[in-house]
């Protein structure tokens, strides 16, 4: 798929709208790319020779003479190892100043895996974070997203989780990301010393929105190559997608298509999973983790892209200002790993799925506790109770500063139950409350 | 496609996304299928509208690269799927593609495999024999599958009765030896092998009668059997939002159910779901005959990420299989998860063929194709006074978690049984999280069915399962009240009537499907477990205060849970007993 050196050139545009311009041409396929007026752009409807092409950065100022030449390929990125420490923007340019790669094209959005051959998502991916390997223990091949609100410190959180992830490469795709944004991750990554593992694709708000959709394209097939060729584990940072989504709206509305709910295209579900399916665990050890960022607004997760979103991955991450300790903690209730079951108490201690849940189910009790509080009513002791648990389990464990191992998770909790708790009101199984209780408080 | 000579032939005209328009040269039929030639590589493509000489058609793959002028070919038929021998434990995608016979890591579009295994020998033994008269669906012979009996039938296509004229002896045959000549009623003789075909979109009406359901289908999960219970032949719904729930359920279902054969369709969802049915399921042993899951299991698996179009194709594979090993005379369980991205496939059509949106921009019919693929299923008595059903369970996957959309709503048209995921429950970790009081079975209430309860269960047992959700109810309104009031505005007796709630919601409607033992209950240990908290009910204790009540209450529960916990009628089991047999004795009023 290499571009002729001799190419025939187009110069009289019948169309022109806000995103696409419309001209006519033959022996065009689909989904190729062409330069029109200097800008990148791609053929998204062919009726007979009336062919339609997306111009990713807008039509501002393109004339009807303008000069269009078809590339004769899709989408490309170039892949090899020297995209290593580099950042690139969403054609897979360099901005950091230094010169292009050379290496080996590859098609953007390419096909997916056969089901068959991959292998179920087996390694835990510790964190440090309680509220995340405590509760919601990520594995290696999953996708989750963050839902969070623009004022939550959320990139931050996965700046943190990326850095202490064991990942042989980390691949950032920002959308839509401030200028201070960027600057923020490239300064973390730099500062952690790990520049060497780390390439980022990033359009900034500066950057035309639509650009934004070739961004997970392009970060996944850069990925693709190091899980599949190298056989790496790789962990992509894709932050965020509610812009990404954003822009595709913007282009099927222009498009003419029939929005359905919350103005997103009828096909978002489709578009967003083919993103978040390429998470992936292959058999010889190569894998593909996504961790990505779907800002909400005020909290609603009910508007179709976090609810779509919420179908395709494995699981949730919210992040609440709990009042009461005045930090940021991971939400036990409303966050979910799906795939934790394939590591708690598996590869981490057979007591953890059971710690976890009771641990969780107290902590819903003090919910309950503090609604009786604050409607007026007495509280009984066991409320009292509950709700000290409550103060002491944000603090030591849900808070977003926590960083320990796992193991240590877990004796903070049996201590937190002896201290507030008998072991009725646990209800754990009984041959890990033997193993487990801790002594001193037996009897409470 | 056998008898037609002129094959119609066409080319590409215009290409939006899947959908392509194409210029014919001849005849086509609505949802013939054809093949775009993609310099070599064959995309295949389903026609969905016919607009003079221009056919619309969706194509099942991507199109990327796709040209104006690009050749196509069509075939004369409609979707089919190939029936015979082979399928039992394959892994398909949504248009019965073994991807076990794929290469390589990644799909490649225009790759089409075998479903069936062309050299593999099967041991035959008849079963009609010369002079019979058959129609179609009747058996002519038997292979074993695995360990299933496969019937060997007169092709579903054949219409009128045929004689029998001969029938090949017991052997070891392949699936494209003669197996049996029948003459039709016109006198012309027809060889017939083990592989017939059939149009997926098409019900197969092999039966003699479809009666209504009344037998009971086991699944293992409590707050289904003994509080909603499916009946063979059945249809249910699981709706929820994500996060409640729908997966785990389903596959509890797919390990647990009393069943000869499950097929599950894949449809739009979670690839490492898929995969954690192909790794478990090899594993996992079947309770009721000792083998390996997957042995009676096939996998229909269209992930989120594969072609769209194929999406809609692949319910309708899974439905046919299932409808094609009913007519042998076998009980199977069909799950699709999730149905609402097959609606959403339609949907996607329906936007880019410019149609009048329906609500949510759904296609105006969906009521109506929702409807008709759930009348597919049932129980049936077969021509020859065997039966065989197909129990259908979709998921549901709300918009918003909303259940007054589209999908939903016409969802609940079509089903009998409705399994209400609750966001709440699933908030506090009561899992499964089916609203056992939203949730309904229409079968319950059959006299048919209510007959085999009392016959098969206990006289009692519809009575008892009405108690039951009186119980729930009633302590749902205390709890409410104690909320309001406060727990000291209230009787003591309110808060007992309140935890004698929690000991059925904890004991009964939670269940925990991640445990070796708890996970699935037999039928028996349902029975002993409702009589149990029943009898509890009944019970009257003494408390002095409120605070008494939960303090005691959580350890009736907690016990009772350690019971759930425990293998039925060990001795660790009778233990646990004993020790609930003494707290119920501490406060219990003489």
């Amino acid at each position: 798929m290499e571009t002729k050196a001799f190419q025939k050139i187009y110069t009289k545009i019948t169309q022109i709208t806000k995103a696409t311009c419309s001209l006519k041409a033959t022996g065009i396929g689909y989904e190729e790319m062409a330069i029109v007026h200097g800008r990148l752009a791609q053929v998204v409807k062919i009726m007979g020779e009336d062919v339609t092409l997306q111009i990713f950065s807008g039509t501002e100022g393109i004339p009807t003479n303008a000069e269009v030449v078809f590339l004769g390929r899709p989408p490309v990125v170039k892949v090899g190892d020297e995209l290593s420490g580099r950042f690139f923007d969403a054609y897979g340019d360099p901005i950091d100043g230094r010169p292009a790669i050379e290496g080996e094209e590859r098609q953007i959005g390419g096909p997916s895996v056969n089901p068959v051959r991959r292998k179920q998502p087996s390694e835990f991916i510790p964190t440090g974070i309680a509220g995340i390997d405590l509760n919601n223990a990520l594995v290696t091949g999953q996708k989750i997203p963050f839902f969070a609100d623009p004022d939550q410190p959320y990139n931050e959180v996965m700046a943190n989780v990326a850095l202490r992830a064991d990942a042989d490469k980390i691949i950032l795709g920002g959308m839509g990301l401030t200028n201070d944004d960027y600057l923020y991750y490239k300064n973390v990554f730099e500062n952690a010393g790990a520049l060497d593992r780390i390439i980022s694709f990033v359009n900034t708000t500066e950057n035309p929105p639509v650009e934004r959709i070739l961004v997970p394209d392009m970060a996944l097939t850069a990925a693709e190559y190091f899980a599949v060729d190298k056989k790496q584990k790789v962990l992509v940072l894709l932050t965020d997608m509610t812009l990404y989504a954003d822009a595709l709206s913007i282009v099927s509305n222009r498009m003419d298509q029939i929005p359905s709910k919350d103005s997103m295209p009828g096909s978002l579900y489709s578009d967003l999973a083919k993103i978040y399916e390429k998470a992936v665990q292959f058999p010889d050890g190569g894998s593909i983790t996504i961790i990505a960022v779907t800002t909400l607004s005020g909290g609603d997760i009910t508007h179709a892209i976090p609810d779509n979103t919420g179908y395709i991955t494995e699981g949730q991450l919210f992040l609440r200002k709990d009042t009461d300790i005045g930090k940021v903690v991971v939400d036990p209730f409303r966050s979910l790993s799906r795939l934790k079951q394939l590591v708690i108490g598996t590869k981490t201690r057979a007591d953890h799925p059971q710690v976890m849940n009771a641990a969780i189910r107290l902590y819903a009790d003090a919910a309950n506790a503090k609604t009786k509080q604050e409607n007026g009513f007495d509280l009984t002791d066991y409320d009292e109770r509950t709700l000290n648990f409550a103060k002491d389990y944000s603090t030591k464990l849900l808070a977003i500063d926590v960083n320990v191992e796992v193991d240590q998770m877990l004796e903070t909790s049996w201590d937190l139950f002896g201290e507030h708790f008998s072991k009725v009101e646990v209800g754990i199984k009984q041959e890990f409350v033997d193993k487990h209780w801790p002594n001193e408080n037996e009897v409470k | 496609m056998e008898k037609i000579n002129k094959m119609t032939k066409g080319t590409v005209a215009g290409i939006i996304a899947n959908l392509v328009f194409v210029e014919v040269d001849g005849p086509v039929h609505q949802n013939e299928i054809c093949y775009i030639d993609l310099e070599g590589t064959k995309l295949m493509a389903e026609v969905i509208k016919i607009n003079g000489s221009q056919a619309y058609v969706q194509v099942f793959e991507s199109t990327r690269g796709l040209k104006v002028n690009h050749t196509v070919e069509f075939t004369g038929h409609m979707l089919e799927v190939t029936l015979g021998p082979g399928i039992l434990s394959k892994n398909y995608d949504g248009l019965q593609n073994d991807l076990d016979k794929m290469d390589g890591v990644f799909l490649k579009r225009g790759e089409h495999t075998n479903p069936l295994e062309d050299d593999k020998k099967w041991e035959f033994k008849p079963l009609a024999k010369a002079g019979d008269i058959l129609e179609a669906g009747g058996w002519l012979g038997e292979v074993k599958e695995n360990w299933m009996p496969h019937k060997i039938m007169v092709p579903f296509k054949f219409e009128g009765k045929y004689t029998v004229k001969s029938v090949t002896e017991a052997g070891e045959y392949t699936i494209h030896d003669t197996m049996a000549v029948v003459t039709d009623e016109k006198g012309k003789d027809i060889t017939l092998n083990m592989i017939q075909k059939w149009p997926v979109k098409l019900a197969i009406k092999a039966y003699k009668e479809k009666p209504r359901p009344f037998k009971l289908l086991e699944t293992g999960v409590r707050v289904i059997d003994t509080l909603n219970p499916i009946a063979e032949g059945g249809t249910g719904f699981i709706p929820g939002p994500f996060g409640t729930g729908k997966t785990v359920l389903q596959h509890a279902l797919s390990k647990q159910a009393d069943a000869d054969m499950i097929i599950v369709a894949a449809c739009g969802e979670r690839a490492n779901e898929v995969v954690e049915i192909f790794t478990e399921f090899p594993e996992l042993d079947d309770p009721r005959t000792g083998r390996k899951l997957m042995e009676r299991t096939t996998i229909i698996a269209n992930t989120s990420n594969m072609p769209v179009a194929a999406r809609e194709a692949s319910v309708y594979t899974a439905m046919t299989l299932a409808e094609y090993y009913r007519a042998m005379g076998l009980k199977i369980l069909l799950l699709a998860d999730s149905t609402s991205r097959w609606a959403q496939a339609l949907r996607e059509m329906s936007n880019r063929m410019e149609e009048l949106p329906g609500q949510d921009a759904f296609p105006m019919d969906l009521p109506a194709i929702i409807s008709n693929f759930y009348s597919r299923a049932g129980f049936t008595y077969l021509n020859n006074g065997e039966s065989g059903s197909i129990t259908f369970i979709g998921t549901v996957s709300p918009a918003g978690g909303n259940l007054k959309e589209p999908v939903t709503e016409s969802t609940k048209k079509a089903a009998r049984c409705f399994y209400a995921l609750s966001q709440q429950r699933a908030d506090s970790k009561r899992y499964p999280a089916i609203d056992a009081l939203e949730s309904y079975s229409k079968y319950a209430e059959y006299p048919e069915l209510q007959d085999y309860f009392r016959k098969n269960i206990d006289p009692d047992w519809p009575e008892k399962i009405a108690l039951a959700r009186d119980i729930l109810i009633r302590s749902r309104e205390v709890s409410e009240q104690i909320n309001i009031l406060g727990d000291d505005g209230v009787p003591v007796e309110y808060h007992n009537r309140f935890w004698k709630g929690e000991v059925i919601d904890f004991i009964i409607c939670q269940q925990d499907a991640f445990d070796k033992v708890d996970c699935s209950a037999s039928l028996d240990r349902q029975k002993y477990m409702l009589n149990r908290v029943l009898d509890i009910y009944h019970t009257e204790f003494s408390f002095e205060s409120f605070d008494e009540v939960g303090t005691y209450f959580k350890r009736v529960i907690n016990t009772m849970r350690q019971m759930n916990y425990a293998v039925y009628e060990t001795d660790e089991y009778h233990e646990r007993e004993k020790e609930l047999n003494l707290i119920i004795e501490e406060r219990k009023v003489a």
